[in-house]
């Protein structure tokens, strides 16, 4: 599966104070960290503290790439910001995100579309997130057909379900799990289903990663193609690669955690 | 209604093996990106390559037909390898070293890597040596044999997941190539891989023998092994990126369709199941009877455009 590293965001202190400071080594060290381990994408955020965000951005991009060759996911509410990382982003990017709002799409499926980026999709819009599977599939199926408006492929676009917090939202799992497999057969090809990972576990007090790590082998098993999480986990990276292996999307073999690493 | 021909694409190629000694003669296999001969949907820039099997002792259990064209070299494994590069065109040699095994006398290992060398020296191609199939002896020849030969590049072999750890370390120290040898089983061809890795081996230089058959014999079987490797290979599986040696002519003569209804049903038999083994996607294939040989040469020059 495609692992986006989360841990390059603004919201985590060391890494907003990092950035307040321009303290190049720990956001270095953090995308080589997350590469090392199995990213192949990694989020860039500058998280809700930022005094410029569009500052902030530029600098956390333009260091990450100094030292990584991994492709980046732009991760921001405001089009402005992401664009200015789109700028000066050397590969294909990944736009973080787009709802299913006319005018959140427009914009940024305009910026999808000029720059070349994938693109992910929220299954939400002004209203909230929905509370249900098929209010997803409906939202889902908007940003699907305004991607194919946009000349946007199927596999660029990761159509996420929003993995709520099972402490307060605890209904909310299983209608995410069987969104993730609706979600593969609005399109053919399908596009790609994502998840942020961490959110499942948000505030609870125990036991995050064998909550985090449960669901991730649930929703692989439902179809998942792409999750936001922590890569440096190796729990959770075991896994991941055990979930694949028993989904039949790798040969086994006795050394299949080290097999699957030196790939 | 036009119908549309489906073409698979895939992102990884099976890795590139260059066996011989750099400047000299050398054999290229590997490098294909699709299944073999689809050339819509992938490329196959070195198109596999036959290897003539030379015993190093007379061996007893040919039949007549099968000896027939060595007859004036039975009992000279360097004149049999002069003829399979002279007279037969071969670009590339598979010594069986069984003359150590008790079966056919147990030849001193000394003696054994003597005329290895001696083969070397005279043919000047690239060589595969593969040892009598008795770990004790192998393991006391083989890191003989490789200091013998280091600078040519060899393909050694062959390495398993109960004896591999003697084999991979002098391949190791004099830079050959090794083969990865598993009972048709992919789970276990990928362990081979991963243990040989383990050792600091570079996977880029492993050859592997899925174990085959003959013709009627449940090639079927193989085939779907190899297609699944290959498969995974293609994906992106690095541990199973490595090319496919076979050996076609040991199989195939020790059948009785092939032994005993006369040399061409033998030669026949031999030729057929290459021909599955190349589609299967083998790289490399060991013969035994040189028309076999001359025979599936033709076939893939034919496949692939004269290439070769």
């Amino acid at each position: 599966m495609i692992i986006i590293g989360e841990l390059i965001n603004g919201m985590y202190k060391d890494v907003g104070r990092a950035i307040a400071n321009r303290e190049i080594d720990v956001i270095q060290h953090l995308a080589q960290d997350q590469v090392k381990a199995g990213a192949s994408i990694l989020d860039v955020s500058v998280g809700p503290y930022s005094r410029n965000h569009k500052d902030d951005i530029k600098w956390l991009v333009e260091s990450i790439q100094k030292v990584v060759d991994i492709p980046l996911a732009i991760d921001s509410t405001m089009a402005d910001v992401i664009e200015e990382a789109l700028k000066v982003v050397k590969g294909r990017a990944v736009i973080n995100s787009t709802s299913a709002d006319e005018d959140k799409m427009a914009s940024m499926f305009s910026l999808a579309k000029k720059y070349n980026a994938r693109i992910i999709g929220l299954a939400m819009d002004k209203t909230g997130i929905p509370n249900s599977k098929d209010k997803r599939l409906e939202l889902a199926a908007k940003i699907a057909a305004k991607a194919v408006e946009y000349g946007i492929a199927a596999g660029d676009l990761y159509l996420d379900p929003i993995a709520m917090p099972v402490n307060v939202a605890q209904a909310q799992a299983p209608e995410v799990l069987e969104s993730i497999r609706e979600f593969r057969i609005i399109c053919t090809p399908p596009a790609n289903t994502i998840i942020g990972l961490s959110n499942v576990s948000q505030g609870t007090k125990a036991c995050r990663g064998l909550i985090n790590r449960t669901f991730l082998a649930m929703a692989l098993a439902s179809g998942l193609t792409s999750a936001i999480l922590d890569p440096l986990d190796r729990d959770l990276m075991d896994s991941m690669i055990t979930a694949e292996l028993l989904m039949n999307k790798q040969i086994y073999c006795d050394s299949f955690l080290e097999a699957y690493r030196k790939r | 209604m036009p119908v549309e021909i489906i073409k698979e694409r895939y992102n990884a190629p099976v890795n590139t093996v260059e066996i011989g000694r750099p400047g000299a003669k050398q054999v290229k296999i590997g490098g294909q990106t699709g299944f073999p001969f689809l050339f819509d949907e992938g490329k196959m820039p070195n198109p596999p390559v036959i290897a003539y099997e030379v015993p190093d002792c007379t061996p007893d259990d040919w039949p007549e037909g099968l000896l027939e064209p060595y007859h004036d070299c039975v009992k000279d494994p360097v004149k049999w390898a002069k003829k399979c590069a002279d007279e037969f065109g071969a670009e590339i040699l598979c010594v069986k070293a069984q003359s150590m095994h008790q079966d056919y006398g147990s030849r001193p290992v000394d003696e054994a890597v003597r005329i290895v060398r001696e083969i070397a020296d005279a043919v000047k191609l690239p060589l595969i040596v593969v040892g009598c199939g008795d770990d004790e002896r192998d393991n006391e020849f083989m890191p003989k044999l490789s200091q013998a030969l280091k600078g040519e590049n060899c393909l050694l072999g062959l390495a398993t997941q109960a004896n591999y750890k003697t084999l991979a370390a002098t391949c190791l120290v004099d830079g050959h190539f090794i083969i990865a040898d598993s009972p048709i089983d992919v789970n276990i061809a990928k362990q081979v891989n991963i243990l040989i890795g383990d050792m600091g081996f570079d996977t880029n230089k492993i050859v592997m023998h899925p174990t085959t058959t003959s013709l009627g014999y449940g090639m079927e079987y193989v085939y779907s092994i190899m297609e699944r490797s290959r498969l995974a290979a293609f994906m992106g599986d690095k541990m199973l990126a490595m090319p496919f040696i076979v050996f076609v002519g040991q199989e195939t003569w020790k059948v009785k369709e092939a032994k005993d209804f006369g040399v061409v049903q033998g030669i026949n038999w031999e030729i057929t199941t290459s021909v599955a083994m190349l589609q299967a996607g083998a790289d490399l294939i060991v013969m035994r009877h040189p028309d076999a040989a001359g025979s599936v040469k033709r076939y893939i020059a034919a496949l692939t455009g004269g290439v070769r």
